[in-house]
């Protein structure tokens, strides 16, 4: 897997509103990779995110998802919002999300929500869940299956000093079977994260 | 096609968490509806003559007004994203949504018609036209209206430019949905006017979905 690159990126660019939000971005993912984009707010981050996503297409420059690749398939993107109805229960949102991937397995899914300490909280509706639960189960996908490339916006917003732990052990677990993660988020992993710093209309890539 | 039923059985369940949603379109019709005979005066014959107009021009704003909400609370949540970058198709889940919409708002007000129709003096016989016609056309309305819904998703206040965007596309709808129970009315026959409205039904349904996922796309920025 990492001796052929997921992803390549050339030269990109994005201007929003009048504004030049990067260029000249360049850097190449593989599997088992754990890419952090950083900067300051307004720098672009989410709009990078929705880009690799094949959310926005306003962009100049180049980027390939490696061939054998069917990005839809192989994608799990979390946005900022944590994309989950309040009137429906996480379970609910859940099983409606999971079947959109082609997966139904309610077992797989009270495990996963288990995981992430929700455990007695499946039935009750998200309105009525704290904004840290409300993050924690839109993270309970990443403890589903089947999913090579994630794509995280925030993953770490609203979520208590215990579960930012939980979470950076997943990355970190995906990253060593081989699977690749990109995040937005202040916050970095390890010092041997590799930074995508967005500012001033410019972008630099770390290592 | 997963995703289709999964979305079906989603939509009737978020419906039934929030009823008033269900519950105000068909409200809206029927008190324009029952209003009516009350505001003309009581010449013999002219609540007759009218109630084709009134019935149609009701149906069709009480499904516009419905229509606002289809996809702003799945944008709000983030959910639509979800739904742009999931690998089913999108024109299948975005058939369940309409489809759904309408059987859950769309459906009832059809049912509750001939009821509206003898209250506005209507002959029994005509109150099958009335129910058919109301039947091809309220789906068909849904779907060109979803086409607005998914290009003014992003617009705070989109209610104002989804009318401007679909009531153009919604006329010819009205006259031959009208049109319909006017010709019940004279005694002609109506299936020529209710294959017109057929047609219109399946061609909004089997291309409506299309326009409606390029929508969504352009909304969300692709």
């Amino acid at each position: 897997m990492s001796e052929h690159p997921l992803l390549t990126v050339e030269a990109l660019a994005c201007e929003r509103d009048d504004r030049l939000l990067f260029r000249d971005l360049a850097f190449t993912a593989r599997g088992g990779d754990i890419w952090q984009v950083a900067g300051p707010n307004g720098a672009g981050k989410t709009t990078l995110l929705r880009i690799l996503a094949g959310l926005f297409g306003f962009y100049e420059g180049t980027l390939s998802w490696h061939q054998d690749l069917v990005l839809r398939q192989a994608m799990l993107y979390l946005g900022h919002r944590p994309g989950l109805r309040e009137e429906l229960s996480p379970l609910e949102n859940l099983t409606w999300l999971s079947a959109l991937h082609g997966q139904r397995d309610d077992n797989a899914l009270l495990a996963a929500l288990a995981a992430v300490g929700l455990a007695g909280f499946e039935d009750l509706p998200v309105a009525h869940l704290s904004a840290g639960q409300k993050r924690r189960v839109a993270l309970a996908r990443l403890w589903l299956p089947g999913k090579p490339i994630w794509i995280l916006d925030e993953p770490f917003t609203a979520i208590d000093a215990e579960g930012i732990a939980l979470v950076e052990q997943r990355l970190r677990h995906h990253a060593e079977q081989g699977g690749l993660v990109i995040y937005t988020s202040h916050h970095r992993l390890a010092a041997d994260t590799r930074q995508i710093l967005l500012g001033r209309g410019a972008a630099r890539v770390q290592p | 096609m997963s995703g289709f039923s999964a979305t079906l059985r989603r939509e009737v369940l978020l419906a039934s968490r929030s009823p008033a949603d269900m519950v105000n379109p068909l409200f809206f019709f029927v008190v324009v509806v029952s209003l009516f005979p009350l505001a003309v005066p009581p010449t013999p014959g002219l609540l007759e003559a009218m109630a084709p107009g009134v019935v149609w021009v009701a149906a069709l704003l009480a499904v516009m007004l419905s229509l606002d909400g289809l996809f702003r609370s799945d944008e709000e949540a983030g959910v639509l994203d979800q739904l742009l970058v999931a690998p089913v198709e999108l024109y299948f889940t975005v058939l369940a949504k309409v489809l759904a919409h309408w059987l859950l708002t769309g459906l009832p007000l059809v049912l509750v018609a001939p009821l509206l129709g003898y209250m506005l003096q209507l002959p029994a016989e005509v109150l099958g036209s009335l129910l058919l016609g109301l039947l091809l056309g309220t789906p068909t309305l849904m779907f060109i209206g979803a086409i607005g819904a998914a290009l003014t998703v992003g617009l705070r206040r989109g209610s104002m430019l989804l009318a401007l965007l679909v009531l153009p596309l919604y006329i010819p709808v009205l006259v031959f949905g009208a049109g319909s129970l006017g010709r019940a009315l004279e005694g002609l026959p109506v299936s020529p006017v209710m294959a017109v409205l057929g047609a219109m039904l399946a061609m909004a349904m089997s291309l409506g979905p299309f326009a409606v996922a390029l929508g969504l796309r352009i909304s969300s920025g692709d």
